[in-house]
């Protein structure tokens, strides 16, 4: 499952058909033809995201007078008003700067903390010598599917007892959100890294266990290095997944006066007239950062596809 | 041979126990399984339990809250829409995936293609919801699928220049100020009747001044008579300083230029058409014997397309004369069709990129030999490689029943107004149940606890194939 894809595969030879009833058969008997459909299906996947780009370049004013599409006509009238304004407000509370920075103190920690610990797990699962290690590996990923949903209140009463007990109560807190998803990267991720380690040939650690080295040793010398492309892929996933996470955040910090870019959209969505400028805006900026990170990694983000296909 | 020294070593420590000998080994794992056990596995189990109580978890009521799910027609309405979303998504999103993967190894920009299509996956859905929720919005000069279909029904059902929006509870009637009467609730007919060489003036009220302005209306004119013809002015019968003449041309009142009319004999029928100018004046030229009535047709009042409710609560089956329960769990909101488009645009890079990983993976050989057997490539794509292709097909469908059973998001964002309340799934109805206005876990819990048993299906299926890996 682990095993990187290249994304063509090699060409299959086309035979001239003699006969042609059916439109599918013509679609798949010729490279013309796959050129135009996959041509307009492009364009149409386009569509969403050029219409964004293009009302967030326009004037508050234009958006419920004309089409953002009556733009492709006269482009001049793009201006980049709307991010100065938002960018200009600097970082208030439940402004868009604030909302980015709340979005990156949740994901960054939350990936940092996931990564971790699922390589730890993983060595020790594949590692170690241990009896049940085949148990606690098909119980992690039972977990995998497990709903998000299944455990929000019971995580909101045990923070709240643990304000009880040690007067630190996580909810409505930036710890409170990121505990619960590393909780929650955690099944996939461990499952990532096994099956990653599973292909590490056990001789070589073997050898440095003769010489001496200690189990961190081999797991820092040895392991970790070549697990880095798993751990690429499993690093942008969790980044990807947290980063986009409305339902924990709305949980955990509804209230709180600084929350994540999706709680901003969502919010100014909710108003009562709803500022498509804000929410164009807002969106571009929450979108540009899980952008680049797909497309610096994109390879590692189609193995962490593959291999994710259960979450 | 690793395996007999550690047999050795393990004899040979003999004395130490089971858990010293692996506290190493077991440390490596002690963060992620503690972190695991109290915020998903405790968490989970305890949601059992807490869907037995009530709503602040203090007294026990047994299946009550069970109860409670099945008999509220909101909770009702949930199921109803997992079952929409089961439904329709998966098979859709797999469809297309197929589709993409097969047709995309045919093509020499393969690469940008996939990027392209993958690339929705990183949006967050928030952002994917909000801009789809433009796309479909009501009005066509907001919504680009409004206005692709006002542009097509333009051709067919143009709007007037005088448009009446029912919706907003304007009549056709309303507009009429002197000399008109309605005709069949759609168009207007002068009171007065005249020969070749008379006049027909007809007032009009409630016209909006931008329309004329945007018509270019000019100040109205009387027209002088013409033997042979008949002609007149139709013109707005407002003036500020003249509230209730309404029968008078007076100086500063508009005419109303395009307006198309018709000219009617005793018998009805319709014997001449023709157009007002900007000063509103029209003129019927060589007109028979008989007396006529001039007709303001219907067509200058259509408000032709004025968009389709994509994310309203209207539903695509019949519901009139339903009871409530009934309409819970029959009704399929348009809404939800829209929402389903929005998720597929988002997802069906995810089966793209599976699918065209199995086909990458495919025996080559096998698929050559079906050509040199002399299968056609039509044959070859049902007969082998979807077969071929099956367990992948079954693992993206899978995956997308459970995504399905979860969805949240899009419909949080997308739901407006009267969708709010047709198009919620079960983890919304967790949401809505257990977190707006405090913290209720009673039946909120219940619903957690049979999505959870929901997705227990796909769990066991995927113990199944990971234990063969």
């Amino acid at each position: 499952m682990t095993t990187a894809i290249e994304t063509s595969g090699p060409s299959i030879p086309t035979t001239e058909p003699t006969k042609r009833r059916h439109v599918l058969r013509r679609l798949l008997s010729s490279r013309g033809p796959s050129n135009v459909v996959l041509g307009i299906i492009a364009i149409l996947w386009l569509v969403p995201t050029v219409s964004l780009i293009i009302i967030s370049l326009r004037p508050e004013a234009d958006f419920s007078v004309s089409g953002w599409w009556k733009v492709l006509f006269s482009p001049t009238s793009l201006t980049f008003s709307n991010y100065r304004v938002l960018f200009g407000q600097g970082f208030v509370a439940g402004g868009l700067l604030d909302s980015l920075m709340t979005s990156l103190e949740i994901t960054v920690p939350a990936t940092l903390l996931v990564v971790f610990f699922a390589c730890f797990a993983g060595h020790s699962l594949v590692f170690g010598r241990w009896r049940g290690r085949d148990v606690v590996f098909l119980t992690i990923v039972g977990l995998m599917v497990v709903p998000v949903q299944v455990a929000l209140i019971p995580v909101v009463q045990f923070y709240h007892e643990l304000g009880n007990l040690f007067g630190l109560n996580p909810y409505g807190t930036i710890p409170g959100v990121i505990i619960f998803h590393v909780a929650f990267g955690l099944p996939f991720g461990i499952f990532l890294m096994r099956n990653f380690m599973s292909g590490i040939p056990k001789d070589l650690l073997e050898a440095a266990r003769m010489e001496g080295a200690g189990e961190w040793k081999v797991f820092y010398r040895i392991v970790l290095p070549l697990a880095l492309p798993a751990l690429a892929s499993l690093a942008i996933f969790q980044f990807i997944w947290v980063w986009n996470d409305l339902l924990v955040a709305l949980v955990f910090l509804g209230g709180n006066a600084h929350t994540p870019l999706t709680i901003f959209l969502y919010d100014q969505n909710r108003e009562l007239q709803a500022n498509y400028w804000i929410i164009s805006t807002g969106a571009i900026v929450s979108v540009v950062v899980p952008l680049i990170v797909f497309f610096s990694f994109q390879r590692y983000f189609v193995r962490g596809v593959l291999a994710g296909a259960v979450k | 041979m690793s395996e007999s020294t550690i047999n050795v070593k393990m004899r040979t420590n003999g004395h130490r126990s089971w858990f010293r000998q692996h506290a190493v080994s077991l440390a490596f794992l002690a963060p992620a399984a503690i972190w695991m056990l109290f915020v998903v596995i405790y968490p989970t189990i305890d949601t059992f339990r807490l869907s037995l109580f009530n709503e602040s978890a203090t007294r026990f009521l047994g299946l009550t809250n069970y109860k409670t799910v099945f008999s509220t027609d909101t909770i009702l309405t949930a199921f109803r829409n997992n079952v929409i979303w089961v439904l329709i998504f998966p098979f859709f999103v797999t469809t297309f995936g197929l589709i993409f993967a097969v047709l995309s190894e045919r093509i020499r920009w393969s690469t940008a293609f996939k990027a392209l299509i993958v690339m929705p996956i990183v949006f967050s859905t928030t952002a994917s919801a909000l801009v789809w929720a433009t796309i479909f919005d009501n009005s066509p000069q907001i919504g680009a699928v409004n206005a692709a279909v006002l542009a097509v029904s333009d051709w067919f059902n143009a709007p007037g220049a005088y448009p009446v929006s029912t919706t907003a509870g304007q009549t056709v009637g309303g507009l009429i100020g002197s000399n008109g009467h309605l005709k069949q609730n759609s168009s207007i007919v002068s009171n007065s009747s005249a020969r070749a060489g008379g006049t027909i003036d007809i007032g009009m009220e409630d016209v909006s001044p931008t329309t004329l302005a945007l018509l270019k209306a000019q100040d109205a004119v009387k027209p002088q008579p013409i033997s042979g013809a008949i002609d007149g002015v139709v013109w707005r019968a407002f003036s500020p300083t003249e509230l209730t003449n309404k029968t008078d041309v007076l100086p500063g009142e508009l005419g109303l230029p395009l307006l198309r009319l018709s000219l009617v004999n005793s018998q009805g029928a319709t014997v001449s058409t023709t157009t007002t100018t900007t000063t509103g004046q029209y003129e019927f030229s060589n007109v028979g014997k008989g007396s006529y009535h001039v007709e303001l047709v219907s067509s200058n009042f259509s408000s032709g397309f004025t968009g389709v409710s994509w994310l309203g609560g209207s539903s695509l089956t019949p519901v009139s004369g339903l009871g409530q329960t009934e309409q819970a769990l029959l009704s399929v909101p348009l809404a939800d069709m829209a929402m389903i488009i929005t998720y597929l645009w988002i997802w069906a890079g995810f089966a793209m990129v599976l699918i065209g990983a199995g086909l990458a993976s495919l025996n080559r050989e096998v698929l050559e030999a079906a050509r040199i057997d002399g299968a056609k490539e039509w044959q070859v794509f049902r007969k082998v490689t979807v077969p071929m292709l099956a367990p992948v097909l079954a693992v993206v469908f899978v995956t997308m029943i459970i995504n399905v059973l979860k969805v949240f998001d899009i419909v949080l964002n997308m739901a407006s107004g009267s969708s709010v309340n047709a198009t919620p799934t079960l983890a919304v109805e967790i949401y809505n149940d257990g977190f707006t206005g405090g913290v209720h876990s009673g039946v909120s819990s219940a619903i957690a606890v049979i999505l959870f048993l929901l997705v227990v299906p796909a769990m066991i299926m995927n113990l199944k194939r990971i234990k063969g890996v």
